[in-house]
Parts: C-alpha cells; sequence; structure tokens
C-alpha cells in the first residue's frame, strides 16, 4: 500500500505537470521552446533520427516508390516555392536556352565534372511516372525522365570519406540583410544512389519547364517534394552539414523542417 | 471471476454498503494518460499541419486540374469584408471568427484552423511536424506496451472482449445511458466495451496505417497501402475524419465521466480504485437472493 501512495504522489506530480504544460500549450512560453536550438524543440526532434533509422531499416537501399501508369497523369505538375527566378545569372543562361549551362560535380570527387545538358542526355536515362507529395499535404502525379544521379557519380568518382550529395542551385529563395539565398538541399549516398534518384530534364514528355526546374532538378522519389531542388548547376559531395547554408541540411532545414523528409 | 479477491469491503461514514474494487491495473492507468497527453499534441499539431493544405481531396493526387476536391476551409473577399468559409461536399457554410478567418478583433488573418486550436499558435508547419511524429511514436509505442501487457495480464479479454451477453444486454444498456441511470461495477458495460475498444482496435490502428500511408518511404515498403485504402489523398481524409471520431470520443467520453460520478471514475483511472454500488442495488439475481 506504501508503495501505491508514492506511485500516485509520482503520478499526481507528474499529471499536474502535464497539466500546466497544456494550459501553457497555447502561450508564449510553450511556444519559444520550440524554436530551432531549442532545448525541447531539439528533444522532439530525435523522434526524426528514430523515423530516418527505422525507415532506411524497413526500405532498403532499393525498396521502389510506387509507379503509376499514364492514365494516372491528369494534369500538368504543380510547380512550387519559385516557379520564375529573377537571378541575373539565370535569365542569362535561359535566354540562351542553356547552351551555357553546365552542370559542375564537385566536392570529394576523385574526378570533378562539368557536364553539358547534350552530355547528361547522352547518358542512359530512366523514366518513370512517380507521386510527388508535397510537405504541405498536397500529392501530383506526372512523369519525369533524366539521368540516374548513381550514374554521375560513378563517373565523378565519389572519395570513401563523402556522406552527402550537396545541392547547388540558381534560383534566389529569400532575399535576406546578408545577401540573396539560392536554395540548397542535402539527401544521403542511399538516396543518391537508389535506382529512381534522377537528374530530371523532362516532364511529361517535354523538356522540363521553367516553373518545374529547368533545365535540371532532382527526383528523390521516396522523399518529399522540398528534398528535390529546381535549377540544378552543381552537386558537391560533403561529409557533413558543416558548411551547407546554416548547418541543418538545406535551406528548409535551416527554417525548421527535418532533414529527413521520408515521412 | 478474479474480482472478489481484489475486493475490499469499505464500511463509510454513511452507513452506506459500497465497496472499493482495485479496477484500473497501472498499465491502463499509465497508458491511458499518456495517450491522453499524445492525443492532445497530436490533435493540435495535426491542426496546423492541415492549415498548410487545409483542402481535403479522394484519390491519389490532389486535384488542381479537376475537382476531386471533398472539405475545403478558406477566407473570401466579400461585400463586407473577407469572410471565413467551410464547404463540404460542395456545400459553403460561413465559418468566419473560427474557420478560414480568425484571430484577435482587428488583427484577424486567414488560417483554417484557429491559433488557439493549433500547435504553434502561430503558422510554423515545420515545428508541427516535429511534435507531430514525436508523439506519434510515443502513441504508437503506448499502444504496443498496452497491448502487449493487456494480453499477459487479461485485461482485454476479461474486460474488453465482447461477449455473446454484451448483445443481449445493448438495448438495456442504451436506454440507461440516455437516462444517465450508470451501473458501478467492475465490468464495463456494453457500450463502453464497444467505444473503448473501438478507439484502441480500429481508431487509433486506423490513424497510424492511414498516417504511414502518407509517408513517401513508407510507401516503397507496403506499396500495397494505398491501394487498399484508394490512394495518398484518400489516405489523408481518412486520417482527418478518424480525428474528428477521436475528437468525437473525447467529448462523450468527458460528459459520461462528469454523469457517472466525477470523482469516482477519476479515481479509478488514476488510482485504480473504484467504488461499485452496493450490492442490493445490483441487478443480479444471485446478490439479490442473499
Amino acid at each position: 500500500m506504501a508503495k501505491f501512495q508514492i506511485s500516485r504522489r509520482k503520478f499526481l506530480t507528474a499529471s499536474s505537470l502535464g497539466l500546466s504544460g497544456i494550459a501553457l500549450s497555447g502561450c508564449d512560453a510553450f511556444d519559444s521552446g520550440l524554436g530551432i536550438g531549442g532545448g525541447l524543440r531539439s528533444f522532439l526532434e530525435n523522434a526524426n533520427g528514430l523515423t530516418y533509422r527505422a525507415q532506411r531499416l524497413l526500405a532498403g537501399r532499393n525498396a521502389l516508390a510506387p509507379e503509376f501508369t499514364e492514365a494516372d497523369i491528369r494534369q500538368p505538375q504543380r510547380p512550387n516555392g519559385v516557379t520564375a527566378p529573377d537571378d541575373d545569372t539565370y535569365k542569362g543562361l535561359l535566354a540562351n536556352n542553356f547552351a551555357d549551362w553546365r552542370l559542375e560535380v564537385t566536392g570529394l570527387v576523385e574526378k570533378p565534372l562539368s557536364l553539358t545538358r547534350e552530355q547528361l542526355q547522352n547518358m542512359p536515362s530512366r523514366t518513370q511516372i512517380t507521386r510527388h507529395d508535397c510537405v504541405e499535404g498536397w500529392s501530383c502525379i506526372a512523369k519525369w525522365t533524366g539521368t540516374p544521379l548513381s550514374l554521375v557519380l560513378d563517373q565523378a568518382v565519389v572519395k570513401p570519406q563523402a556522406r552527402y550529395v550537396m545541392f547547388h542551385c540558381l534560383d534566389t529563395i529569400e532575399q535576406s540583410l546578408s545577401g540573396d539565398i539560392k536554395y540548397y538541399g542535402t539527401i544521403d549516398l542511399i538516396d543518391a544512389r537508389h535506382p529512381q534518384t534522377i537528374l530530371a530534364y523532362g516532364l511529361n514528355g517535354k523538356p522540363l519547364p521553367v516553373e518545374n526546374g529547368a533545365p535540371l532538378r532532382v527526383r528523390v522519389e521516396r522523399q518529399l517534394g522540398y528534398k528535390m531542388p529546381k535549377y540544378l548547376y552543381k552537386i558537391e559531395l560533403v561529409d557533413s552539414f558543416a558548411s551547407v547554408g546554416g548547418g541543418r541540411g538545406g535551406y528548409w532545414e535551416d527554417n525548421g523542417y527535418d532533414w529527413y523528409g521520408g515521412i | 471471476m478474479d474480482t472478489v479477491a481484489n475486493n475490499q469491503s469499505a464500511a463509510k461514514a454513511d452507513g452506506k454498503d459500497t465497496t472499493l474494487i482495485y479496477r484500473q491495473s497501472r498499465w491502463t492507468r499509465l497508458t491511458h494518460w499518456i495517450w491522453a497527453f499524445s492525443l492532445f499534441f497530436m490533435l493540435l499539431s495535426g491542426l496546423q499541419i492541415f492549415n498548410a493544405r487545409p483542402q481535403l481531396y479522394i484519390g491519389k493526387q490532389s486535384g488542381f486540374e479537376f475537382n476531386n476536391t471533398i472539405l475545403q476551409i478558406g477566407a473570401e473577399n466579400t461585400a463586407n469584408g473577407p469572410r471565413g468559409f467551410t464547404q463540404i461536399f460542395g456545400h459553403r457554410f460561413d465559418t468566419t471568427g473560427v474557420l478560414g478567418w480568425s484571430g484577435p478583433p482587428g488583427q484577424e488573418t486567414q488560417r483554417a484552423f484557429p491559433s488557439w486550436a493549433t500547435i504553434p499558435s502561430y503558422y510554423d508547419l515545420g515545428t508541427a511536424r516535429v511534435v507531430h511524429f514525436f508523439f506519434a511514436w510515443l502513441l504508437s509505442a503506448t499502444l504496443l506496451i498496452w497491448l502487449v501487457a493487456g494480453l499477459i495480464n487479461g485485461h482485454i479479454r476479461r474486460d474488453l472482449a465482447p461477449r455473446l451477453s454484451d448483445l443481449r444486454k445493448l438495448p438495456r444498456d442504451i436506454v440507461d445511458h440516455a437516462k444517465l441511470k450508470f451501473h458501478h461495477t467492475r465490468e464495463y458495460n456494453t457500450l463502453q466495451k464497444m467505444a473503448y475498444g473501438g478507439v484502441l482496435f480500429v481508431l487509433l490502428p486506423l490513424m497510424i496505417i492511414t498516417g504511414l500511408a502518407m509517408s513517401p518511404s513508407m510507401n516503397s515498403v507496403l506499396p500495397w497501402l494505398n491501394e487498399i485504402l484508394g490512394g495518398r489523398q484518400t489516405a489523408r481524409t481518412i486520417h482527418f475524419t478518424v480525428m474528428l471520431l477521436l475528437v468525437g470520443f473525447f467529448v462523450i467520453h468527458i460528459v459520461m465521466i462528469l454523469a457517472a460520478g466525477p470523482i469516482n471514475e477519476l479515481r479509478s483511472i488514476i488510482t485504480g480504485w473504484y467504488r461499485t454500488d452496493p450490492p442490493e442495488k445490483h441487478d443480479q439475481p444471485t446478490e439479490r437472493s442473499v
């Protein structure tokens, strides 16, 4: 009975703490603990690491995202984020139909590359009809054609210490006091080498339009849309997020999204 | 029944012959409160996530060039200024102040669910996802622990599994509930079994399944899941609908506790001990004949 009393007291203490947490939930006190870098936020973010490990364990390296049929393509691919980059560099490249555009492959590679559109398009390609899932909650099915990223990585020969593929983009996503921020993001080498991870230059049987990321965008079919940068011009192999923007692995990650977007 | 072994007679000052019984095991009590806590945070963070795309669709994808929207919460400009609306199956309702358009007077903004119903209170999809997925793990793990404990200690078989006699008692049970006439016994009545069993074995598993069906990575593991459910956007719609059912359960649950005697009911889910009705009030023939 004594033991029971203690557990009850403990329980009442714990539940009153919980209730006060509930009472505060709508308040600034709770909100502020959830800011990036906050203790509460960092603790709760551990769950995403758990999700990453659990899903990697279950899905492995090669489990494919569902693919659909032509009949499922019922509308143009919904563009999101930046849809018409206002950057001079981009507009210059676009004016020349991307003839001067190159895809640079740099960082922790044995053979840095500089590929033209023709060189990329002459490599073996993959076409897939997949569902694009936005973090906001909507989905859209489209047919993507591109070069498997793994082929490009093989050509550049990735150094053993490389852990992530960083994508550098031409579009300014945010104008901050310290200058324009161009979109950037990272994926790990498991997703980079996934059979459906392609550098897409074609959409629904036509060249990739500007609003969907011309001349080249990434498709990472087992993750959400914010993990698939558009207006790509450079791929950099890195060993950590230290040199990646604010250090959380991507533009949206630096603004609070989880680095792993498989859920 | 093993309840006899747990019975502890208590002579009350008022002379009533009531009996305190140990009704809820520590597993039931602990998991109950973790669920309550988790569901609170999952609801409010979930409404924030919904606010990022306050529309529900049927099918594999969201219709932008075709219409498969069944619910939409939004705001529109009218002659009387901005108004919030909720549109369900094509029927539009003015929900200004709560859904679509809300906020302190003079500072209203366009948001599907109002600030007081979301975590965080301001618009922040990333943070809501962090909160939602943390409690998703906690809720799922607790459900698993409860299931194992409940199978081992007999709680599920003894207290929740429906029996033939439950079916027989159902009409009488409905009438009693409608009259707010409650029998305080160790056993759950038929409607209780249906409600608790429905939440634990239907709604919460369905919530987890439809949640997983929205994960693009899980779709590569279980590609058939969305085919069964009718597509990712249908899964999202089911997820939202189950949320409404869980909120409905919560409201009825609280009303029933208040009506049945909140002190006694709360004591049983906090300490485990529950005061049952005096035996003469039981309408079991064997007890009556004593």
